[in-house]
């Protein structure tokens, strides 16, 4: 039941990061820079292979928050997440902090990373986007 | 006819007498077949583990009934329900018969009294055990509403046979930031999340309806507290505290590698009415046997500033590993040595470097007659991750709970997939 209901609600998920992906490229040194951001930043909690940790800070690999609209997922970076979550019916009860110490190219960076690492394909996050968040603030 | 009558019931009565010791012998663990790999983990000379189950679900606490049977509390509905009791009705060891009770999640279990104690993560209940099945007709409330925010989320209950229940309040915070978790953010001071949480509470066992007002603050300065259990020797309260996260991820030059993944300790407590463990201002460094300051409030690593006079660990950990289950042993199928003796399940560790994690294992404290340990932990029961570099998702599973068999066996939960080990020592 739930693997199946969460296939049919990432579907539009990757039809969407299709379409979009001939727009953005994804390069080597965007993802090498994004990298070291994962890592300094985001590692402890999510994982090196981005799993995550059961029960507490979700996986990143193929979540709709991950694949899915750029600007939530933008604001998961700028604002922090903290509400009841639940990814193949697993509930995560950690808080995400705010990462809005991290400049628009930074949040870019990773963000393409996490979008095209531990089995995720979709397009890039320019610093553009990013940017365009942050003034909504 | 009558004296018919009465000669039947003298061989009934006869047969029965006869069945019951025998039946003691054959749930000793000394007459089990232990598995050839025992069940997947390592232990001491002599000790060998029969698995009881395979995957039981999100397991967390366990008890085991003075008839053997087995109560585990999930943190995770399994077909609509929490709680669940394995049998072994063939004395082999593995479970053959499950039931299910219960529709809520939580992680604290224990019976006293004829009675099952379980948690959910804001209530505690009992259940009058008839012929050793929970009637959940009888379920009572005995504590309500305790706080619920998610994050540490779990309440843990001891019981100390004299009427009291003890029960856990985490703290819904890593160190009580102005914003939680984030990089740079100070602690607040004094600390708010003191008041409701980051402690333990003592209720009365037996007395319905209890809100959080109505209990005692017994102790106080725990960040989360998960194994918990009550000494019958000495006829006191002992802890694990979970210490601070992020350390080495956020203060890389207080706390630079490789000790930096050790710090802070997670804490062995011996719990007094009125201790003070000094959360969030403080935390125990086992490298240096003191409690320091956090650098949220000021520390550097060094300075104890107001950590003076703070209550401290009977044992220090290496950060990180997570200690879910405690269990003061007070059985006789274990060799002497371990008599009253603390084992300790730790889960494993997230918050440590990314090839660094460790602690997937089930530690031994040797107590003295004291309740003080006399010598270091000794790894007890290790493997369960099955691999040497394990990470929290992709651990074979993950040491839980703890539990005492009536024959002296040692129950472990793993909260991957629920399995379950009874390690037994034969001579
Ligand atoms: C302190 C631990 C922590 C850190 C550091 C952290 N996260 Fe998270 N993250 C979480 C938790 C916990 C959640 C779920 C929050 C909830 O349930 O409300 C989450 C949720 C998410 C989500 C949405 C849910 C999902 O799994 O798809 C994304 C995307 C994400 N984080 C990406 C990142 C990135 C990128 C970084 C680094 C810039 C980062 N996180 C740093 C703990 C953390």
């Amino acid at each position: 039941m739930k693997p199946f209901f969460l296939f049919v609600f990432l579907m539009p998920c990757f039809a969407f990061s299709q379409a979009k992906n001939s727009e953005t490229p994804v390069t080597p040194n965007q993802l090498a820079k994004g990298k070291q951001v994962y890592e300094n930043n985001c590692m402890v909690c999510h994982q090196e292979t981005g799993d995550g940790v059961p029960g507490l800070n979700p996986p990143l690999v193929k979540t709709a928050w991950v694949l899915g609209d750029k600007t939530k997922l933008i604001n998961v970076i700028l604002k922090g997440l903290h509400e009841p979550i639940e990814i193949n019916g697993e509930r995560y009860n950690n808080i995400m902090p705010a990462n809005d110490f991290l400049n628009d190219q930074e949040i870019s960076d990773v963000l393409t990373f996490v979008r095209n690492s531990f089995g995720n394909k979709a397009s890039a996050i320019s610093a553009a986007e990013v940017k365009a968040e942050m003034a909504k603030k | 006819m009558k004296p018919f009558i009465k000669l039947s019931l003298c061989i009934a009565i006869g047969t029965l007498s006869f069945i019951s010791p025998s039946d003691k012998k054959s749930t000793s663990g000394q007459r089990l077949k232990p598995d050839a790999d025992n069940g997947g983990i390592t232990l001491p000379q002599g000790f060998s583990a029969v698995t009881v189950t395979e995957e039981s679900g999100k397991a967390r606490h366990i008890v085991v009934n003075s008839n053997g049977d087995i109560f585990i509390k999930l943190s995770a509905l399994k077909g609509g329900k929490g709680i669940l009791l394995l049998r072994d009705k063939n004395n082999d060891g593995k479970a053959d018969e499950t039931q299910a009770f219960g529709d809520y999640i939580g992680t604290g279990i224990a019976i006293s009294n004829g009675y099952l104690y379980t948690s959910s993560n804001q209530d505690v209940y009992r259940y009058k055990l008839v012929n050793g099945i929970p009637d959940e007709a009888s379920k009572q409330t005995i504590v309500k509403g305790l706080p619920d925010k998610g994050q540490h989320e779990s309440k843990s209950i001891a019981l100390d046979g004299a009427g009291n229940l003890y029960v856990t309040v985490g703290a819904p915070s890593n160190v009580c930031q102005e914003k939680d978790r984030q990089k740079g953010s100070m602690g607040i001071d004094p600390c708010p999340l003191l008041e409701q949480h980051g402690g333990i509470w003592q209720f009365k066992a037996d007395k319905l309806n209890q809100s959080q007002a109505d209990g005692v603050r017994y102790a106080t300065g725990l960040r989360n507290v998960v194994g918990l259990d009550w000494n019958k020797q000495t006829g006191e309260l002992y802890a694990m505290q979970h210490g601070r996260d992020m350390f080495a991820a956020y203060f890389p030059e207080l706390y630079p590698l490789p000790n930096g993944d050790d710090l802070p300790s997670e804490e062995f407590l011996l719990v007094k009415k009125g201790s003070d463990f000094g959360w969030p201002y403080c935390y125990y460094d086992h490298l240096q046997a003191k409690k320091l300051l956090n650098p949220e409030y000021g520390g550097d690593a060094k300075a104890i500033g107001r950590c003076a006079g703070k209550d401290l660990p009977i044992m220090g950990f290496p950060g990180h590993w997570a200690p879910n289950g405690l269990l003061i042993y007070s059985g006789n199928q274990f060799p002497e040595r371990y008599k009253n003796g603390a084992f300790i399940a730790f889960h494993g560790s997230w918050n440590r470097g990314a090839k660094n994690q460790a602690g997937y294992l089930v530690a031994f404290v040797p107590l003295g007659k004291d309740g003080k340990p006399t010598g270091k932990y000794e790894v007890f029961a290790n493997g369960f991750a099955g691999t040497d570099t394990p990470s929290p998702g992709g651990a074979k599973s993950r040491p839980m709970g703890l539990a005492q068999g009536p024959d002296g066996s040692l129950y472990i939960t793993d909260s991957q997939k629920g399995k379950v080990w009874r390690v037994m020592y034969q001579k």
